[in-house]
């Protein structure tokens, strides 16, 4: 019972992700229109449109005009993890998070150094030339290459080739860089990084509970995001690079941490 | 003010911004290199191939939507486009829905909405290989003529005097651009272990004429004042009359009546 209130948003965080790979499936497989289409663009119960707003930017940048359905699915996307808190996508929803966890987790059971260093910014260098190079090439440029909707193919529509894809990935995360493809690399968890940059759910911080033991630090994916000073300040942690994954919320002994609302900073000194 | 050295070593950003250049170009370069493998057949009502490949968003609601499992998304390791939805006719063919589920599905337009069944054009049906083609050894076959869903019109047959016999005819299936939709029908269903006819991508398919060409017989006038054009000879052989002008030829190359 422990072991399950411990990891119940990890519980949770699977569900979710599982679960809509699981619709997007049943959909493909036996027509069951809960979840149609993928993590590009889909459709709830055949009617409410989503679309990967990222994606939808690309193919703007190639000169074609999208149909409103994929505009309209793009703005609720938008809304959606502008609310939740951008990289909740990526905590939440992205099938690559959970390779990427899984070298997390073998690298902190193991204690795998990492031989090398890729600076966090060079994801919004590829985010951003994303899209002169879509239009120079006609085509939408990180779609093309997208280990994130190549996994999606390959659950949905049987393995194949793109599965080496996922495979570097997780060594590169593994050997090479810690959370080096979804920390320092993947152009969409960049976008949804500034899509987030502003947003009302965050995971929030009490000062007076921290014993500074470090458990939090040392399990999140982007430790950068635990600054102590700015989160005592503040009262929540507020880097768009946050994926409110509720790791910290889990393994913290003294439950510091807890989601809360980011213009809601009073109620939390009075948990 | 930046200067030039500063720029290129470092200060504001500049190794970064040659970095990224120099990766904007692999990067183009590859995505152009990937995206030129001509494919069909595409899904109904696809826009014409570089807008296509560029406006779909590979979502595979198309693929979802197709009720005869028809259509899928290329995966990784396929000569397709990846992602990009297309059909293998000789596994499925299309079944060409009155109501196009599939274009109906498409979120971004690369589907043309409202583009009528008959009027999708997923790719050329094309005889590619004589040497194989049954018909063209003198045997009955017509199977991809009577498998199209507009037969006598996407595909006809052609009737020709067997030389062989001498009292004979061909039977050649001749497929007509106006009416071929690509369904492929007619490439499933060939007999041959490897089919003959083949639904290619139209650019790969099609001839086109030079914009300054005209054929005389069909419209002598605009060539020029002083060109007069023949009265059409009246006693050439019409092949495409039918059968009865196939038996009426072959009586007069051989004296044989038919009965």
């Amino acid at each position: 019972m422990s072991w399950l209130r411990a990891h119940r948003y990890l519980i949770a965080r699977r569900t979710t992700q599982l679960g809509i790979l699981l619709l997007f499936w049943l959909a493909a497989h036996l027509h069951l229109g809960v979840l149609t289409g993928n993590l590009s663009s889909s459709r709830v119960f055949r009617t409410v449109p989503l679309s990967d707003p990222y994606a939808a930017v690309q193919i703007l940048a190639t000169g074609h005009l999208l149909a409103n359905t994929a505009l309209l699915g793009a703005a609720i996307v938008l809304l959606f993890y502008f609310l939740t808190g951008g990289r909740a996508f990526c905590g939440w929803v992205c099938p690559v998070n959970m390779v990427t966890d899984l070298a997390g987790w073998l690298k902190r059971r193991f204690e795998l150094k990492s031989q090398f260093r890729i600076d966090r910014g060079t994801r919004f260098w590829i985010m951003a030339l994303a899209i002169p190079v879509s239009a120079i090439a006609g085509i939408a440029a990180f779609e093309w290459v997208s280990p994130i909707a190549m996994l999606h193919r390959e659950v949905i529509f049987g393995p194949s080739l793109g599965l080496l894809c996922i495979a570097g990935i997780l060594l590169l995360d593994l050997f090479i860089v810690r959370n080096g493809w979804c920390g320092s690399l993947c152009p969409l968890g960049a976008f949804y990084s500034l899509v987030g940059h502003r947003s009302p759910l965050r995971v929030g911080f009490d000062e007076a509970r921290c014993d500074r033991c470090g458990d939090c630090v040392r399990i999140c994916p982007e430790a950068h995001v635990i600054d102590y000073a700015e989160m005592t300040a503040r009262g929540f942690i507020a880097s768009g690079d946050c994926l409110n994954c509720a790791r910290c919320l889990e393994v913290c002994p003294r439950d510091a941490f807890r989601f809360t609302l980011r213009f809601d900073r009073p109620t939390l000194e009075h948990i | 003010m930046v200067s030039r050295r500063e720029f290129l070593t470092g200060g504001f950003h500049g190794r970064k911004v040659a970095l990224a250049a120099t990766g904007g170009l692999v990067w183009s370069y590859a995505l152009g290199e990937s995206a030129t493998t001509a494919a069909a057949p595409r899904p109904p009502g696809a826009q014409a191939e570089p807008d296509y490949l560029a406006s779909c968003i590979k979502c595979g609601q198309c693929v979802e939507a197709c009720p005869f499992d028809t259509l899928r998304l290329a995966t990784a390791g396929e000569e397709n486009a990846l992602g990009v939805p297309y059909f293998e006719p000789r596994k499925v063919a299309c079944y060409m829905c009155e109501d196009t589920p599939c274009i109906n599905a498409c979120p971004t337009d690369a589907l043309i909405k409202g583009t009528s069944i008959e009027d999708a054009r997923m790719g050329l049906a094309v005889l590619t290989d004589h040497e194989t083609c049954l018909a063209y050894q003198g045997l009955r076959c017509e199977v991809c003529y009577r498998a199209c869903p507009l037969m006598g019109q996407a595909i006809g047959l052609e009737f020709r005097p067997q030389e062989r016999t001498g009292r004979h005819a061909y039977f050649i299936p001749v497929v007509n651009s106006d009416h071929c939709t690509g369904c492929g029908m007619c490439e499933h269903s060939c007999v041959l272990e490897e089919a003959a006819i083949k639904v290619l991508p139209h650019d790969v398919a099609q001839g086109k004429l030079g914009e300054n060409y005209r054929f005389g017989w069909l419209e002598p006038a605009e060539i020029s004042r002083d060109f007069v054009a023949p009265e059409a000879a009246p006693d050439l052989p019409q092949w495409r009359g039918g059968l009865e002008k196939v038996l009426e030829e072959m009586e007069n190359l051989t004296g044989i009546e038919e009965p």
